[in-house]
């Protein structure tokens, strides 16, 4: 969980200067983060794609990716207790924060964190802190570039833990292939992994809607990234839904100075293009392609300004 | 009884089903558990009348005492502290508070103070009692939020709440105890992808559940055969629909615009009532 992001600084504050992270995030769900990093993965030239939305993985269902190397994941350690050693002093009990091993120690797995406090209050040595499986970890090629991905398994903890691995994994497929550039799409939310999945980057992109509950989302997804100085820019998806929020965003962006790269009608190609497969660009020429090629042009203008 | 509502994939209409089922039984509790990104109220314009602060213990080094042993950093699996020379950093958004380093510190040079990482708020609309919680922006960790907001579960009353999406800690935290689970899906490859994620968590925790399909034609019919292949109960379909989509951008629940989804939402919370009872 938390314990990563330190982690994730000490490994990209050392990065090379010449390749770049740009991170697809939302703060709300379903705004269309997943689908518009797969058309930019069509429209990028020397790209290595990250799927960090590693609780819900969906970028491989268009990018469909030929797993080439597939690496076990242990997130953080879980208690092992011998019942057979145990004198049943309830030390262990007693002293887990986490409420995670009952009067009758036995151990409630989805509590344990992993801390290793009741395997050092252990008067007999009964409790070993093992391994946990939590994962796998793949590196893969598509039709578009390599890509790094991963699957967390039900019910785990760490995935901000498992981001960082992606983004490293990543950053190593840059380095062996020459790419210039690491895609990267994020999960939901503001919390650990968000942070994780974007830390260090060269520039987020948030997509956003006209709803009052993306807004709400986008401001405090705007927040997260000040927090870690990171610049932002903003694209309006599905911006013909309400087209009086959409004028509310770009607003609030005006007066916050922040820049919108795109403003994406409501266009039912999005999901048609998902059904076959494929990105929006592969599967259409329309105005919403032309749109996100236009998109696409000006956030490689802004990385470059970055520089 | 509890039913929470919750989805795998982000966006899919989770806090569409949980306020309108809120509003549809008139006296509820609702708690939104979607501490990241809270937006139930959006819709149930609950006035705010209480709040209270979420802290975790964090701890504190006593540099008198400490002879930088560094037997403490050695201890924590969250990298939370480090000892360099002469100095003990401590790194507070990374600690857990699981008490490691007090307990190996041979110079009892370690007690603890608390730190806020975010807010339990309170407040009513119509017979609804509701409550959400607030993670600070910058704060990674979700989870003692979430325990202190699902404290204020009141089990004589029938609760909605509103769940994160993704299938990690928070939504295992949010659904722990719920009678019944309502997933909310889109008839999409995405959707049904996390949606079968979703269903892997509530079997996993052993909770009952039901689909709830969103945009309704908007997509293919796979998730659709997918539920009757498994044998999961499609407890209501919402039409893809402009107006829809429009109320929904506007934050209007579709309780309060029409007496038709009000029953609809109702007829649905009756349902899973019978469904628990059996």
């Amino acid at each position: 969980m938390a314990g990563d992001v330190r982690a994730c600084f000490q490994s990209y504050t050392r990065r090379g200067e010449e390749m770049k992270e740009l991170t697809v995030i939302s703060g709300k769900g379903g705004t269309g983060k997943t689908s518009i990093t797969a058309a930019f993965a069509t429209l990028a030239q020397n790209a290595v794609f990250a799927d960090c939305d590693v609780d819900a993985a969906d970028l491989h269902l268009i990018l469909k990716p030929k797993i080439k190397k597939t690496m076990n994941f242990h997130g953080l350690k879980i208690a092992s207790i011998d019942k057979n050693l145990c004198i049943d002093c309830k030390k262990c009990c007693e002293s887990c924060r986490f409420h995670a091993i009952d009067q009758n120690i036995n151990l409630i797995k989805e509590s344990c964190e992993g801390c290793g406090v009741c395997a050092y209050v252990c008067p007999v040595n009964a409790i070993k802190m093992i391994d946990r499986d939590s994962g796998f970890v793949y590196i893969s090629e598509t039709r578009f570039g390599p890509m790094a991905h991963a699957v967390l398994n039900t019910a785990e903890e760490a995935s901000g833990k498992l981001v960082t691995v992606v983004r490293n994994n990543a950053k190593h497929l840059a380095e062996d292939k020459q790419k210039d550039l690491i895609i990267i799409d994020g999960p939901p939310g503001i919390g650990c992994p968000v942070i994780a999945s974007m830390t260090g980057v060269d520039l987020v992109l948030i997509v956003t809607e006209p709803t009052l509950s993306a807004i709400h989302d986008l401001e405090r997804v705007l927040g997260v990234a000040q927090h870690f100085k990171i610049s932002a820019v903003v694209c309006i998806n599905k911006s013909s839904i309400n087209t009086e929020n959409t004028s509310k965003i770009e607003e609030y962006c005006k007066k916050n100075n922040i820049l919108i790269v795109g403003k994406l009608p409501y266009d039912t190609t999005i999901t048609q293009a998902m059904i076959h497969e494929q990105s929006v660009i592969e599967f259409s020429d329309g105005v919403l392609s032309q749109n996100i090629r236009d998109m696409w042009n000006k956030i490689l203008e802004v990385l470059k300004q970055n520089d | 009884m509890i039913i929470s509502v919750a989805s795998g994939k982000g966006g899919t209409g989770k806090t569409t089903v949980a306020t309108n089922i809120a509003l549809s039984i008139g006296k509820a509790q609702f708690l939104d558990c979607d501490v990241e990104e809270p937006n139930a109220n959006i819709f149930l314009h609950a006035k705010i009348k209480e709040r209270e602060d979420v802290s975790v213990s964090i701890p504190v080094i006593d540099k008198e005492k400490c002879d930088f042993c560094g037997k403490c950093s050695e201890f924590c699996a969250y990298n939370a502290l480090a000892v360099v020379r002469q100095k003990v950093l401590v790194f507070p958004e990374l600690c857990h508070s699981c008490g490691g380093c007090a307990l190996v510190c041979p110079k009892d040079a370690i007690t603890w103070k608390e730190r806020i990482v975010g807010r339990v708020e309170h407040g009513k609309t119509k017979d609804i009692d509701f409550y959400h919680g607030l993670l600070n922006v910058g704060e990674v960790q979700a989870i003692p939020v979430l325990k202190a907001l699902k404290r204020k579960i009141d089990r004589k009353m029938n609760v909605i709440i509103d769940v994160p999406p993704g299938t990690s800690c928070p939504v295992i935290e949010s659904i722990k105890g719920s009678d019944y689970c309502i997933l909310v899906t889109e008839p999409t490859p995405f959707g049904l992808h996390d949606l079968k994620l979703a269903v892997e968590v509530v079997r996993h925790m052993r909770i009952p559940f039901g689909i709830v399909i969103n945009r309704d034609g908007i997509g293919d019919n796979r998730v659709e055969v997918y539920c009757r292949k498994e044998h999961i109960p499609v407890l209501l379909k919402i039409p893809e629909r402009e107006k829809i989509a429009l109320l929904y951008s506007k934050g209007i629940a579709l309780a309060d615009e029409s007496h038709e989804w009000r029953e609809m939402f109702g007829l649905v919370f009756n349902r899973i009532q019978e469904e628990v009872k059996k």
